[in-house]
């Protein structure tokens, strides 16, 4: 008896855990199984997303080859601090960052190194990086990686000592 | 039981650990200092001059019209604008777009009846870097900064704080 109770306690604890961390998630969908949005970042393949530390590591390790690093959020915020040697290419949202983007790599070989970024809202709610990861793609870039920002540029670059630029 | 109300507690840590809201404040440099001074002009073209709002509480909304979060806040501060007016409450948002011609369509589609001026990165800068969507600052009646608030806020602790800011004289 003593046992059926633990038992039923653990259970108890492990159900009640789970609803309360997961819970607010499920209810606003993010697990639901409903389809995830194709401009979303959240269709973006777990493999082709990089880390901030990942992309430091790389930018700053000498002979590794460079990717081209395209910002495709906002301008106010890219003069404001961006990655070192970045590009800004427009939000990916909107028609015209696309052009500005499909302008940005149409000299490219479709084996280059292109790493896109944005930070302007937390990942699952960006509406930039699924767009522009998702032209590059269907114009045959097979060698594209989107940088992993949780929150914002700020919080998850500028304020983890990643070096920056500012300006144009 | 003993192992269940210890697991329950450690489930209930990790819960308040990676389910919390946006974080009040984050950057909070700028709280309990005085608001950095701007002037522009809205896209109607009047002046916008932070100092002439001293005496009343500020909202101070960043915002972009691409950005979820920032969209789903402008309803909910024109509905303060109009529910606070008398008690002196002053909504301005501050567009991060590159272009205005979004931001009017916005504003007409959402009939926002309080004043939006186009920000640049010497406004961003001033207010300690906007380099996330949407920031709100919330400014006392005596022109401080008294809350900073990054990501999509809760609205009843966003509106919590307005109304004890406005109680105060």
């Amino acid at each position: 008896m003593p046992f059926q109770c633990g038992c039923r306690s653990l259970s108890f604890a492990f159900v009640f855990g789970f609803l309360l961390i997961f819970g607010p998630a499920l209810c606003s969908g993010q697990f639901s199984g409903s389809a995830v949005s194709a401009s979303s970042a959240l269709s973006i393949p777990q493999a082709q997303i990089i880390q901030p530390g990942d992309l430091s590591r790389i930018l700053h390790s000498r002979g590794s080859a460079k990717p081209l690093v395209l910002q495709v959020g906002s301008r106010v915020m890219f003069e404001q601090a961006h990655i070192p040697g970045a590009q800004y290419a427009g939000p990916g949202s909107q028609p015209a960052g696309l052009e500005s983007l499909a302008a940005k790599v149409v000299s490219l070989p479709k084996d280059a190194f292109v790493v896109l970024y944005c930070g302007c809202c937390p990942w699952n709610r960006c509406p930039n990086v699924g767009p522009a990861f998702n032209q590059l793609r269907q114009s045959g870039f097979v060698n594209v990686k989107v940088l992993y920002i949780a929150s914002n540029f700020g919080d998850d670059w500028v304020n983890k000592g990643y070096s920056v630029e500012k300006g144009n | 039981m003993k192992k269940a109300i210890s697991l329950t507690l450690v489930l209930c840590a990790c819960a308040l650990v990676f389910c919390s809201p946006a974080r009040l404040p984050a950057r909070g440099s700028l709280v309990h200092k005085r608001a950095p001074a701007f002037v522009r002009r809205d896209l109607s073209g009047n002046r916008i001059r932070l100092s002439a709002y001293r005496g009343k509480v500020v909202l101070l909304n960043f915002w972009a019209t691409w950005c979820a979060p920032c969209r789903l806040e402008l309803p909910r501060f024109a509905a303060w604008q109009r529910k606070y007016k008398q008690q002196g409450l002053q909504v301005i948002a501050i567009s991060m777009d590159d272009d205005a011609e979004p931001v009017r369509a916005l504003v007409r589609s959402f009939a926002l009846d309080f004043p939006v001026v186009m920000g640049d990165a010497a406004i961003g800068e001033r207010y300690g870097g906007v380099l996330g969507l949407p920031i709100t600052f919330l400014v006392a009646r005596d022109g401080t900064i008294a809350a900073r608030l990054e990501g999509e806020s809760q609205s009843v602790d966003m509106e919590e704080k307005l109304e004890q800011l406005l109680a105060q004289p």
